[in-house]
């Protein structure tokens, strides 16, 4: 039993190690193509885009989402925004009034479909070469469009995803979760430069519109449309991009039971989607989605559910002894006894594989936050981030696991009560 | 997939299991040195142990006072706690459990020379023998441990000489012959000869030895008018310089 968990130890650390070393072989070769722009720039010329706001009862964010889509800058003549109300219960239709008469704004309602519906109502009445959505929870910054568009200029690409960070951090939950942002800017530059993109987010990710008239509309995906849109461009061979410097900052989840319930969602419609997608696995033809992103997608779930059960245990068996040696013994305080003898220091090959496995992720993040801001900042936030992240995310992944299993849907009306919002 | 992808997941490959390799290496370095580290300090026993026998078969007398001398109760406990300590963190198992073997087999020798010491000089240590198995989940043997830790912290005087019942040493065996202990029955204490099976508290084993009680009396005794020699020592002195 012993030596079981200590293979699967060993198994899990390898796996997560050389996903860790192949990031970082791409980084080395490919760092010098790495784009980030921090001045303003100019095209040569503007492609006229759309953007999707599907909107269910967003009333209170839907104002900052859309002023900070008309505060682009991009020519008002090139840019339209389509607000779709997805049959809100609340006044988000009335908030949505007051942009009836900008010439760049068009609104609609409909029936509550789900996000997927209301992003394809998007499509259905786009006119543009170019299409994007941006979730009403979220804002872009000014640059963010033009810094996308300079990758359509290669005409393989087919779409490019934003960096998405977290909007004005406050709580620990969202201060943790600003720490997962940066690391995943590393991860989906890394991603992108090997073909290799799972998701195209849904703030504000934008396509050539010839991308859903060859393979489709949105689908409903288990509420990751964004997810399935991706795998099924991969499917088609077409390029997505990643621009590390557009940047999109989406209101995260304040607590836990947001955070839970978002996560829920994200990591079953990935085990959704890859049972729906698993013909891209270990397929040379499909290059490495199959053999990089979407196996370590399912390692890295089973590795965290692993790691706390193994860590779970190594407590519970230290303080069982513990507690059997104090039953005997009662409490005795022996100061003097403190063994100062480097015998005693750990140094076994589990503590020091951890440590490796750690310090690998570290660089990814120190990496993350250099493309971000162009320093490495060594803030609290990043405990917070352990923390955070190994106590709950293990349940997230096991309920996500057993929801799949008995085929349980996902819910975006329970992840909204639980954000509150 | 290109041929490039190919050679990075390979290149990948090797840099991971070196990474992977050197620190499994590391690890291993480290559990080395500890385990020289217990060989070292058994030679050291050992050493002691044959001088000691090697002086009572030259001179057929050994000096009471060097034999006080010669306790080793220190460096046994030492190598008694870093022998515990690795059979529950190196995994290198066929080199601990040599280690054990070579450090069962000193506790035998170090207890028939604490017998002929203690035939000439009288009792200067009470043995206790205590069986454990590793072999199995035993709880009451990680009670009892405690307990003889605990005890051998407040009793110096008691030399507990512990054996993992399941290791491969015919001078143990031997011992388990003598002594009659069951696999079974674990763990076992001998005590003042005595065979005491399953868990035993602090006051059993005061219970089973009461001679150790009056030992540390006769010790806290002899220590206190020692330190009360001290100071009256140092106050006289402090009084002839005062007077100079």
């Amino acid at each position: 039993m012993d030596g079981a968990r200590e293979i699967l130890f060993y198994a899990f650390s390898f796996v997560s190690l050389y996903v860790q070393v192949f990031f970082l072989i791409v980084f080395l070769q490919k760092r010098k193509d790495l784009l980030v722009r921090t001045e303003k720039i100019q095209l040569p010329n503007y492609p006229a885009v759309t953007i999707t706001v599907p909107a269910y009862n967003e009333s209170h964010n839907i104002e900052k989402t859309v002023k900070s889509l008309l505060e682009m800058d991009y020519p008002k003549d090139k840019l339209f925004i389509l607000i779709i109300d997805d049959g809100s219960t609340d006044n988000t239709w009335q908030v949505m009034q007051q942009y009836v008469n900008n010439p760049q704004i068009q609104l609609f309602k409909k029936e509550n479909g789900g996000k997927y519906s209301a992003n394809n109502l998007g499509l259905e009445k786009s006119t543009t070469p170019f299409v994007g959505s941006l979730d009403s929870d979220s804002m872009v910054h000014p640059e963010s469009l033009k810094r996308i568009m300079t990758y359509f200029f290669d005409a393989s690409v087919m779409a490019v995803a934003p960096t998405i960070l977290t909007y004005k951090p406050k709580t620990i939950i969202q201060r943790a979760q600003s720490v997962e942002y940066d690391f995943s800017i590393y991860v989906k530059k890394m991603l992108s430069f090997v073909n290799a993109i799972h998701v195209t987010p849904g703030p504000f990710s934008i396509f050539r519109s010839t991308v859903f008239k060859q393979i489709g509309p949105y689908r409903h995906a288990h509420n990751t449309e964004d997810q399935e849109i991706a795998l099924r461009m991969q499917e088609n061979h077409m390029k997505i991009e990643h621009a590390p410097d557009a940047f999109v900052y989406t209101i995260s989840p304040p607590g836990v039971n947001g955070l839970y319930r978002q996560r829920l969602r994200w990591i079953y419609g990935f085990i959704k989607n890859t049972i729906d997608y698993r013909h891209l696995l270990f397929r040379r033809r499909y290059g490495n989605i199959g053999f990089i992103t979407l196996p370590s997608g399912i390692v890295s779930i089973l590795s965290v559910i692993f790691l706390l059960f193994f860590t779970l245990y190594n407590i519970v068996s230290f303080l069982w002894n513990k507690v059997l040696a104090l039953s005997a013994t009662g409490f005795t305080l022996h100061p003097e006894t403190v063994k100062l003898d480097w015998f005693y220091v750990p140094t076994s090959a589990i503590l020091f594989l951890t440590i490796l496995v750690y310090l690998a992720v570290f660089n990814s993040l120190f990496i993350g936050q250099k493309i971000k801001s162009g320093k490495i900042k060594l803030s609290f936030n990043i405990i917070l981030f352990f923390f955070v992240y190994s106590i709950v995310a293990p349940f997230w992944m096991m309920k996500a696991i057993y929801n799949a299993l008995l085929g349980y849907q996902s819910s975006w009306t329970a992840e909204r009560d639980a954000r509150g919002i | 997939m290109i041929h490039q992808d190919v050679k990075r997941y390979l290149v990948v490959f090797v840099i991971t299991l070196a990474l992977f390799v050197t620190t499994l290496g590391v690890s291993s370095f480290f559990s080395k040195r500890k385990l020289e580290n217990i060989k070292t300090i058994q030679d050291q026993i050992g050493i002691d142990i044959m001088s000691s026998e090697t002086q009572f078969q030259l001179l057929q007398e050994l000096s009471c006072k060097d034999v006080a001398a010669n306790t080793l109760s220190d460096t046994l406990n030492d190598l008694a706690d870093k022998i515990a300590y690795s059979e529950q963190n190196i995994k290198n198992t066929d080199e601990v459990t040599e280690l054990k073997r070579y450090y069962s087999l000193l506790e035998i020798k170090d207890y028939l020379l604490m017998q002929k010491i203690k035939a000439k000089c009288g009792t200067t240590v009470v043995p206790v023998f205590y069986f454990y198995t590793t072999a199995e989940k035993c709880s009451e043997c990680i009670k009892q441990s405690a307990v003889l830790t605990e005890l051998r912290r407040d009793y110096p005087e008691m030399r507990v000489y512990s054996f993992d019942y399941n290791l491969d040493l015919s001078a143990l065996q031997s011992l388990i012959k003598i002594f009659k202990v069951e696999d079974t029955k674990l763990p076992a204490l001998v005590m003042d000869e005595k065979l005491y099976t399953g868990f035993q508290s602090i006051e059993d084993i005061e219970r089973a030895m009461p001679q150790i009680i009056k030992m540390r009396e006769k010790r806290l005794k002899a220590e206190a008018s020692a330190k009360a020699l001290q100071e009256l020592e140092a106050k006289t002195l402090e009084a002839k310089n005062l007077k100079n």
